[in-house]
């Protein structure tokens, strides 16, 4: 019982991984695609590691997975908000549909 | 007339995706160890086409923002693999190796982003 819970969650995490891979491919951005990885893989890859959790059970591995989940929440966005300000500031131009940019607004203020 | 195109080309897209995933999910892929069930080599085959998306991106990418991008994606994308390898073999270390290379996979992310401010044209 408890390893066909564990591949559902498995199941979810490998569709969420394949959707933000199209992403990645599709968009048409770098702040796009950023937003579509950061937020697909990282669910995905917690979802896979949780069904490790679920099918080994509460031993040694389930507890290694667990801190590998928790890290990963912790770290992965903080990567991903050091690439997107590394890219701005690095000069990429936003698509031509943006509507809007306010960290460029910020930095004119502060400089004025 | 254009309009039309492009939904047009929009719903062979979808199409093309969902035969894909049909594909993977039907097609009967022989198990390349004795350990390995057929569920399981299908999770391999799904990962790796997620790894042929990002090494396509990380090969032409207009900027080198898009390359720093496919590079921590495939970091995190890896830690998934070393996952579905310990259930599949049964052995622990591979749950090591997956919490090291998240943490290696941080430190790179962060390393670049240093390296992608420090090529300011103005600061």
């Amino acid at each position: 019982m408890s390893e066909i819970i564990g591949y559902i969650f498995i199941i979810v995490g490998l569709s969420f991984d394949i959707f933000g891979c199209i992403g990645l491919i599709r968009l048409p951005d770098v702040y796009n695609r950023l937003q579509a990885t950061t937020k697909c893989v990282t669910l995905g890859t917690c979802s896979i590691l949780f069904g490790t959790l679920v099918i080994k059970g509460l031993g040694g591995t389930g507890i290694k997975a667990l801190l590998c989940i928790a890290f990963l929440l912790l770290t992965a966005p903080v990567a991903a908000h050091a690439l997107a300000r590394g890219a701005h500031i690095s000069g990429v131009k936003l698509w031509d549909k943006s509507v809007c940019d306010k960290y460029e607004e910020d930095t004119k203020n502060s400089r004025q | 007339m254009i309009r039309k195109l492009k939904y047009l080309r929009w719903y062979l897209g979808l199409i093309g995706i969902f035969l894909a995933l049909l594909f993977v999910i039907i097609y009967p892929i022989p198990s390349l160890l004795w350990w390995q069930s057929s569920f399981l080599s299908r999770c391999f085959f799904i990962l790796m086409i997620c790894f042929g998306f990002c090494l396509f991106r990380l090969m032409r990418g207009p900027t080198p923002a898009d390359r720093a991008v496919a590079v921590d994606t495939l970091g995190i994308l890896i830690v998934g693999f070393c996952a579905v390898l310990s259930i599949s073999t049964g052995r622990d270390w591979y749950i090591d190796i997956a919490i090291a290379w998240a943490l290696q996979s941080f430190i790179g992310a962060l390393a670049l982003a240093k390296y992608l401010e420090g090529r300011g044209f103005d600061e």
